[in-house]
C-alpha cells in the first residue's frame, strides 16, 4: 500500500488540503477571525484520533481542546509568511500527539496513588441498548484490539486510518523517518488482522 | 465465516471516526479569548441584564428580555459567539458594588476592542455620579474635543457595558434627557431610580432653562448638580446660557464644570 492510489480513492484528504490551504492564506492575514474555521474543519478528525491514543473520552477531549489553545497562541507569534506556508493539519497533529504522550504519562502517574475510573471513552450517556451503544460496544472492541500494539504502530495506524493522514504527514505528527511510519502502520494493520483471525476462531 | 482481510481492519478503524463534543469549540474560544461567556443579572431597576464576560473582565451588557433576545442584539452588536457561563466571584461582587453604589470604580471592564477616543469618551462617562445628568458636550469639551459632540453621541450609543459605564447620565445638549440606545423609557427609568425627576427635567430643558444658580454663592451648575440640588427655591435663578450666567456675575461650578474655561 502506498501514498497514491489512496489518496485517490479518499477525495476528502484532498479536500482537506484545499480547505487548509485556504485557511492558512486568510490566517496570515487575520489569526483570531479565521481561528474559529480551522477548529471547526479539524476538531473531528483531531478528537476522533486522539480518543484511541490517550486512556479515556475525557482526556481526549481535554487534549484536543489544549491542542487548539496551544495552536491559537503559537499562530499568533508567527509572522504572516510562516502561517502561509504552514501545513495545517500535520502542524496541529504535532502538538495533539505530543499531548497524548504527556496525558498517558500524567495517567500512569496518577495510577500509582488513584485507581482509574475505567475507560469511558464510550459516550456517557447512552444507556440504551439502541444503535449508539452498539457502535460503542465496537469501538471499545477495537480499542482493545488497538492497546496490543506498540505505541509507535498504535499512533501510525490510527492516524493513517481513523484520522486520514498521508504518511508524510504522519511522519511530521510523529517526528519519524516516512519509511518508518509505513511499517509501522502496514505491521499494525498485520496485527490487528492477526487479532481478528484468531477471535473468530475462538468462537464457536 | 471467511478470514478477515486488511481491508476488513482498515473499515472497522474507519468507523472509529467520531465528532467532537461541543465543549471543544466552547472551551477553546474561551480559553483563547475568542469568545466571551454570559450570565443574566438583575438590574438596578428590576430588569434582566446580560453580561458577558472574558479574562478582561465585563464585555458587555444588554438589558435583554431572554436569552434568545440577548444573543440576537449580542449577535448583532459585538458579532463573536458567547456561551453560558458563570461570572467568576470577583466579577460577580464588582458588579454588585457598581449597580448599589451607582460608581464604576474598580470594576474590570473590557474595552479593548474600542478606539481610544470611544475608551476616553467612556472613561470620562464613568466619572459621573450617580444622579446627576450631563451632555454630550460636556464630554467632548472634558476629554479635548469639544467640537466631537456627535461623535461623543455615536460613542455612547456603542457603550458595550450600558448600566456599568452610565451613559444613560449623558444627555442632549439642550438640557433634556434625550435618546437611549435601549429606548429612552429605560433611560428615564435608571435616572428616575437614580433619583432624578425626569419629567422635570425634561421640563426645563423646553423651558430654556440650561443652568441654575445659587444667589448666595453667585456658582452655576447643571441643573441636577449635587450643588444645584441644594439650592433653596428662595435662592435659585435659572440662565438659558453659559453667557447669560456670566454676565450675571456668576461662575461656573468646579464640581459639575458646566462650562467652558
Amino acid at each position: 500500500m502506498d501514498d497514491g492510489p489512496v489518496t485517490t480513492t479518499m477525495p476528502t484528504k484532498q479536500m482537506d488540503a484545499g480547505i487548509d490551504g485556504r485557511l492558512t492564506r486568510r490566517l496570515a492575514r487575520d489569526v483570531a477571525a479565521t481561528f474559529p474555521e480551522v477548529i471547526v474543519a479539524h476538531q473531528d478528525g483531531i478528537f476522533s484520533g486522539v480518543l484511541r491514543m490517550v486512556p479515556t473520552r475525557h482526556d481526549a477531549q481535554d487534549v484536543t481542546q489544549e491542542t487548539f489553545i496551544r495552536a491559537y497562541r503559537a499562530l499568533l507569534g508567527y509572522d504572516s509568511n510562516r502561517i502561509r506556508d504552514l501545513k495545517l493539519r500535520p502542524w496541529l497533529w504535532t502538538i495533539a500527539v505530543n499531548l497524548c504522550r504527556n496525558a498517558a504519562r500524567d495517567r500512569r502517574r496518577a495510577a500509582v496513588t488513584v485507581p482509574l475510573t475505567g475507560d469511558d471513552r464510550a459516550t456517557a450517556d447512552t444507556v440504551d441498548v439502541a444503535a449508539e451503544g452498539i457502535a460503542d460496544v465496537i469501538a471499545a472492541e477495537w480499542q482493545r484490539r488497538l492497546d496490543v500494539l506498540s505505541a509507535a504502530q498504535r499512533d501510525a495506524v490510527v492516524l493513517r486510518h481513523v484520522v486520514g493522514l498521508t504518511y508524510r504527514e504522519i511522519a511530521t505528527a510523529l517526528d519519524r523517518p516516512v519509511g518508518t511510519t509505513k511499517t509501522d502502520v502496514h505491521r499494525g494493520l498485520e496485527q490487528l488482522r492477526a487479532l481478528l483471525a484468531a477471535e473468530i476462531e475462538e468462537k464457536p | 465465516m471467511t478470514k478477515p482481510t486488511t481491508s476488513d481492519v482498515v473499515t472497522g478503524l474507519e468507523s472509529l471516526r467520531t465528532v467532537a463534543p461541543q465543549s471543544v469549540m466552547a472551551g477553546t474560544l474561551i480559553a483563547t479569548g475568542l469568545a466571551d461567556q454570559y450570565a443574566a443579572i438583575t438590574g438596578p431597576t428590576g430588569i434582566t441584564l446580560y453580561v458577558a464576560f472574558n479574562e478582561r473582565g465585563v464585555s458587555a451588557v444588554v438589558p435583554a428580555p431572554d436569552e434568545a433576545a440577548f444573543l440576537a442584539i449580542y449577535q448583532t452588536r459585538v458579532g463573536t459567539q458567547a456561551f453560558p457561563g458563570e461570572l467568576p466571584p470577583r466579577l460577580a461582587s464588582g458588579i454588585d458594588r457598581t449597580l448599589r453604589t451607582g460608581k464604576l470604580g474598580a470594576l474590570a471592564v473590557d474595552l479593548t476592542h474600542l478606539t481610544e477616543f470611544q475608551q476616553a469618551v467612556l472613561r470620562k462617562t464613568a466619572e459621573i455620579p450617580p444622579g446627576e445628568l450631563r451632555t454630550y458636550g460636556w464630554v467632548a469639551r472634558e476629554i479635548d474635543k469639544p467640537g466631537a459632540v456627535r461623535a461623543v453621541g455615536s460613542a455612547l450609543n456603542k457603550n458595550p457595558v450600558p448600566v456599568l459605564i452610565p451613559c444613560h447620565r449623558v444627555g442632549r445638549s439642550d438640557g433634556s434627557i434625550g435618546d437611549y440606545a435601549y429606548g429612552a423609557e429605560m433611560k428615564r427609568d435608571l435616572l428616575e431610580h437614580e433619583g432624578i425627576d425626569a419629567t422635570a427635567v425634561d421640563a426645563a430643558a423646553d423651558a430654556g432653562v440650561r443652568f441654575y444658580g445659587s444667589d448666595n454663592t453667585n456658582v452655576f451648575c447643571f441643573p441636577t448638580c449635587r450643588h444645584a440640588r441644594r439650592i433653596t427655591d428662595r435662592h435659585r435663578v435659572t440662565f438659558r446660557s453659559q453667557r447669560h450666567a456670566e454676565a450675571s456675575g456668576y461662575r461656573p461650578c468646579k464640581i459639575c464644570r458646566p462650562a467652558a474655561a
